[in-house]
């Protein structure tokens, strides 16, 4: 007969929970979590103590307070009788604004240099080596500062602008570059100004249905339809079209259609002209010249001529109303009157954020095709694929995936770095939530305490969003 | 056609002789061809390329060859440039500022005399580097890449030769209690027991030791050195005015070359403008150009020029004798506050116990309710609003009492009512004066108290300073403020940079682990900082750091920036080294199990040294990256390149120069930036083909 014992029960000591690593893990958190606790609550009661021996509180409701400084640049309304919190919202704007324009040109500059930096026009290349080296290795608030001192230094007072004096405006007498700023034209409603909107609405879901039926097109039957130039003639001649008509609908039409032809005249004398010398560099240009020549005599002297004849000076005086009316800058006095200033201070920051991030994307770029390996575009050729189309149908797409990852940190960086706006006083988040409202309500506890919030959010914001993008470009693997 | 067949079958019987290839296919034509015109957007982008690369050229190209590089001022710069016939709208650059300035560029406001320290910590810095970056140095090295840090705070803030000692022998504390710690349960305890130890002998024994040993040496040195510093004070007053003396003859001298030199200047000047209307007289006649004694007009440039020389060279002694004035001025004031203390000190220790006696008493007789203005404030207040409320309702009563019969009921109610909102305990005004008068004088007695305590803390200060300055056995103390240029921006660098090494591996394995709270902690803490701009960090530390930390501890700006500087590149090296751990594939973190290690052992003998040997590169970008963020000091009050460019432009003599000096520093932070960029990148190639 056996007898059957019960095994020893396993009963629970206490020194198990050092040496037993499936209770290990619990005491190492919950010391963890005790250190972290009491750290926090030493800080916590230090600042509540410090707090109570200068006779201070923590209290939000200085953002409602009446502000009393004025911002000299903001995208809302706001003057200085406004709150605090008014004041932080301009300021969160402004670095919003920089933060975007930066990214924008960022990307555009890196990427153009990035793959230029791969050229084998050596010129270009070693010119690219010394920007991105040169940004790269110098530190942003030196080039903040150039950039300041060249748009500050570098360009002519306002008074100089006037008749025979020693500086004057570009494009057509409508962007004046001074050392108060750039006064650029201020566009402004006109009667149907929303009707035009409209339609770039449209004509912007109309490209998209193109590029996908182009795409479906490709799929299904193999043809290229050629969707850069649809799509910027969708973007373009709807909305010129109807700017004009709704301007003044008969000498509308007639500009609309010059233009048109001019720009039809530009295309097909280019092409046929390109095609009987027979391709190459010089058949390009002489293709240029030929269109350019043509397009010239038809909008300089035969549509003159036409407009002349069908009256359409007489018809311009009698009404011309635009549904987009710009505001001019005008030389009144020591200064501009009029259209928009953009301050030294912004486009400095913007440039040389652009310049100086620019430079980081440039690297990424070239590492991104770098890492595409040579037989990629070999095969392509093999197939029968132009360089162009290899780049974008080929490297591109695979680079992508390379390129992102440190393309999102480079936004991020660009974003946080705005905040270097101190050095040349742009009214960013931190000038006015971070400096004047500090200095005057004495609230750096809380006023820094939001700025990091703000930084906080918009980074974890980037991350998100262009980390899901991340993953729809993903490689998708099984 | 007879013998047709034998011209037909012609074979030929040797090669032909290599004909040269075409021009267009060969030497340097095909590679221009090719590489730079091989279609119309490479032509296009060459041409653009040039037409920049000529405009850039022709923009800066002048104004570098130009350059005055010996001048005493901006002012005279442009006289050098006048003299030379440089033709304004051309201008040149003006280096003679970085000859004037660059020692501060370098060192900030650091003490000329002992500008040797900081060089020294410097090259021992590459000492103590060798043994970790190459392998072939000996081992034994490491020892003094250990000690270094400790050497490096002293020489360049400077104090008894101790203080490093003590500081060190905080970690052999901390070892200790990692020892005893383990010993008595496991791993836990013992990093408890280390970072417990490490405390208590850095915040009280240390400093105990310290005074300690200041007090041993002073007490038996102050005979001594009341001597030394009587014959010293009486030695450095005639010193002081013999330096005075040479100065004002410099100063002469200097007054005297100006002069001269403005003569030269002119003499130069009226030549120039005398060949000027010739020129234009003759032009004016429509006759040939006359021609000039070119010849005369180089010799007295080279005057003018060589006068110029001199002036710098006689401004440069000028400007040792004047650093040396300013110390000897300094040292003066210094023996003879010394003097006075050492003087001060029998009178000021016998005086102290009786202090903090007075101090001690006075506290343990306030009333238990008297702790803090905060509170006796408030108490005052509300004694003051109820009297203010209680006369309201007198006044109302009163009032009511005098009124007209129609008007008396409602009045009286309204004043009833006005009663009723009153505390229950104001009743009448005799008791509310007694409470204010109580409020009052518990403020004065806090006061007093307050007052007293101050004194007796100021004096144990005063005592303490005196006995350490007495007692230091050492380097002379650098204070904070004093240090700023390069060797700010290398200081804040270097120790952010290893600081926050450590602290970065104990984040990526944190961020790396299973465990659910550190895991957590960890990613909180880096996506935080990693959120916000350093230099929101920075203005933390400026303003609100001490906010954070107990009642009465304030250090100085630089520590805390070095702190702000290491918990914000923590987190960074954390991500590049997490890149790293990701890349040690898993079965290496198995077969460590499956040896039997534990999680540490597997961590330092296994997963680390291979991790951070893919990291080194990215190590190397960030502290690249925190080089570079050093300039932001700048923009809480620190004296950084950036910020020493305010200072140069702020002085009369350089008022208006900026070009110069960006160049200066932009140039130098790119030859930092970009060796060690390069230096990165060899490093990479290396470990690359290492792992193939």
């Amino acid at each position: 007969m056996t007898v059957l014992t019960d095994p020893p029960k396993p009963s629970f000591r206490l020194s198990q929970l050092l040496y037993d690593t499936r209770y290990r893990s619990l005491t190492i958190q919950v010391v963890a979590l005790a250190l972290f606790v009491a750290l926090i609550a030493f800080l916590v009661v230090n600042v509540i103590q410090n707090l109570h021996q200068i006779g201070k509180d923590i209290d939000f409701g200085f953002l409602w307070v009446r502000s009393g400084y004025d911002i000299n640049q903001m995208l809302i309304a706001y003057d200085s009788s406004m709150s605090h919190g008014r004041a932080a919202l301009v300021g969160i704007c402004n670095t919003l604004l920089v933060a975007v324009m930066g990214c924008v040109t960022a990307t555009l500059i890196g990427v153009v240099a990035g793959v230029l930096r791969l050229s084998k026009n050596k010129i270009v290349a070693f010119l690219m080596s010394v920007y991105v080296e040169g940004f790269r290795n110098v530190p942003l608030v030196l080039w903040i500062l150039l950039v300041y001192a060249v748009l500050t230094e570098g360009t002519p007072q306002p008074r100089d602008f006037v008749e025979g004096g020693t500086a004057s405006m570009w494009f057509f007498d409508t962007v004046a570059v001074t050392n108060r700023g750039v006064f650029v034209p201020l566009p402004g409603m006109g009667p149907g100004f929303w009707g035009l909107c409209l339609v770039l609405a449209v004509s912007i879901v109309g490209i998209f249905i193109f590029r996908a039926n182009a795409r479906k097109r490709q799929q299904e039957t193999g043809q290229i339809l050629p969707v850069f130039w649809v799509s910027l003639a969708l973007l373009i001649i709807p909305v010129m079209v109807c700017y004009l008509m709704m301007a003044n609908t008969w000498v509308g039409l007639y500009l609309a259609v010059a233009n048109l032809i001019s720009l039809a005249i530009l295309i097909f004398a280019f092409r046929k002209v390109r095609e009987l010398l027979g391709g190459g560099a010089l058949a390009v240009f002489g293709g240029l010249l030929v269109a350019l020549a043509l397009a010239w005599f038809w909008a300089q002297i035969l549509a003159p001529a036409l407009g002349a004849s069908l009256g359409i000076a007489e018809s311009i005086a009698a009404g011309w109303s635009p549904p987009v009316v710009f505001s001019m800058p005008v030389l009144g006095g020591f200064n501009f009157d009029g259209g928009l200033q953009v301050r030294n201070s912004l486009i400095a920051l913007w440039l040389a954020l652009s310049l100086y991030t620019g430079a980081f994307i440039a690297e990424g770029v070239r590492a991104g095709i770098l890492a595409i390996s040579k037989g990629q575009s070999e095969a392509a050729f093999a197939l029968g694929l132009r360089p162009g189309r290899t780049m974008s149908l080929v490297i591109l797409p695979q680079a992508l995936r390379v390129i992102i990852p440190p393309l999102i940190s480079q936004y991020l960086n660009l974003t946080k770095n705005s905040s270097l706006a101190i050095a040349v006083s742009y009214m960013d988040v931190r000038a006015t939530l971070g400096g004047i409202t500090i200095n005057q309500t004495g609230r750096e506890l809380e006023g820094i305490l939001l700025l990091g919030a703000f930084y906080l959010i918009v980074s974890i914001l980037i991350s998100v969003g262009m980390n899901a993008y991340n993953r729809s470009k993903i490689l998708k693997e099984r | 056609m007879t013998d047709s067949t034998a011209s037909l079958t012609y074979v030929r019987a040797q090669m032909l002789p290599q004909s040269a290839p075409p021009v267009r296919e060969a030497g340097l034509f095909k590679w221009v061809r090719e590489n730079l015109f091989s279609s119309w957007l490479n032509i296009l982008l060459t041409g653009l390329s040039i037409y920049v690369l000529y405009l850039v050229v022709w923009a800066i190209f002048p104004w570098l060859y130009n350059a005055v590089w010996r001048a005493g001022s901006l002012t005279e710069c442009r006289e050098v440039l006048a003299v030379r016939g440089v033709p304004s709208e051309v201008g040149g650059a003006c280096f003679a500022v970085i000859g004037d300035r660059w020692l501060q560029f370098i060192f900030g406001f650091y003490p000329p005399d002992m500008y040797w320290r900081p060089v020294l910590a410097f090259v021992l810095f590459f000492v103590a580097l060798a043994p970790v970056l190459f392998a072939s140095v000996p081992r034994r090295l490491l020892a003094f890449s250990a000690v270094y840090p400790f050497l490096a705070i002293w020489l360049i803030w400077g104090g008894a030769f101790w203080t490093p000692l003590l500081m060190m022998a905080g970690f052999v504390a901390g070892y200790l209690g990692f020892v005893a710690g383990s010993r008595l349960g496991g791993a836990i305890l013992g990093v408890i027991g280390a970072v417990v130890l490490a405390m208590v002998w850095w915040m009280w024994v240390s400093p105990t030791v310290s005074n300690a040993l200041n007090r041993m040496v002073g007490s038996g040195r102050i005979e001594q050195s009341s001597v030394e510093l009587t014959a010293l004070a009486e030695q450095l007053g005639p010193n002081l005015t013999a330096i005075e003396a040479d100065l004002a003859a410099k100063d002469a001298e200097i007054a005297a070359v100006v002069v001269e030199k403005d003569a030269a200047v002119a003499d130069v000047t009226a030549e120039r403008q005398r060949r000027a209307e010739a020129l234009a007289a003759a032009e004016a006649a429509e006759e040939p150009a006359p021609g000039f004694d070119e010849p005369l007009l180089a010799g007295k440039v080279a005057a003018a020029e060589a006068l110029f020389d001199r002036l710098a060279q006689l401004r440069a002694e000028a400007n040792v004798l004047a650093v040396a004035r300013f110390q000897t001025q300094d040292q003066i004031t210094e023996t003879r506050t010394l003097l006075a203390a050492i003087t001060a000190l029998p009178d000021l220790e016998t005086d102290l116990p009786i202090m903090q006696a007075r101090a001690r008493d006075l506290q343990a007789a306030l009333p238990a309710h008297v702790a803090d203005f905060a509170t006796v404030d408030a108490a005052a207040a509300v004694a003051n609003q109820e009297q203010a409320a209680l006369r309201t309702v007198i006044e109302a009563e009163t009032a009511a009492a005098a009124a007209a019969v129609g008007d008396q009921a409602t009045l009286m109610s309204a004043a009833q009512a006005l009663r009723d909102a009153l505390p229950a305990t104001v009743a009448e005004f005799a008791t509310l004066e007694e409470a204010i008068a109580a409020a009052t004088k518990d403020q004065a007695e806090l006061r007093t108290a307050l007052t007293a305590v101050t004194e007796a803390a100021a004096a144990e200060k005063t005592i303490g300073t005196t006995y350490a300055e007495l007692g230091r056995v050492g380097l002379k103390p650098v204070d904070s403020s004093e240090i700023g240029g390069f060797l700010l921006a290398v200081i804040i660098g270097i120790s952010g940079i290893t600081l926050s090494l450590p602290l970065g591996i104990l984040l990526a394995l944190g961020r790396r682990s299973n465990l659910f709270i550190i895991n957590k902690v960890s990613v909180g803490f880096i996506e935080i900082i990693r959120g916000v701009p350093l230099i929101v960090w920075l203005f933390t530390a400026q303003l609100l750091l001490n906010y954070f930390l107990p009642k009465g501890t304030n250090f100085d700006l630089m520590l805390r920036v070095i702190i702000m500087v290491t918990l914000f590149s923590s987190a960074y090296i954390a991500e590049v080294i997490r890149g790293g751990l990701a890349a040690v594939p898993k079965g290496q973190i198995e077969a460590a199990d499956a040896m039997g290690l534990d999680y540490w052992q597997a961590m330092r003998l296994i997963v680390l040294p291979q991790a951070l040997k893919i990291s080194i590169p990215g190590i190397v970008n960030s502290f690249i990256g925190l080089f570079k963020d050093t300039t932001l000091v700048t923009f809480i009050g620190m004296y950084d390149p950036i910020g020493l460019v305010g200072t140069t432009r702020a002085s009369t003599d350089w008022n208006g120069v900026y070009w110069e000096l960006y160049i200066f520093i932009g140039l130098l932070f790119f030859l930092f930036c970009f060796s060690m960029g390069r230096y990165s990148l060899f490093l990479e190639r290396k470990l690359r083909r290492e792992n193939r």
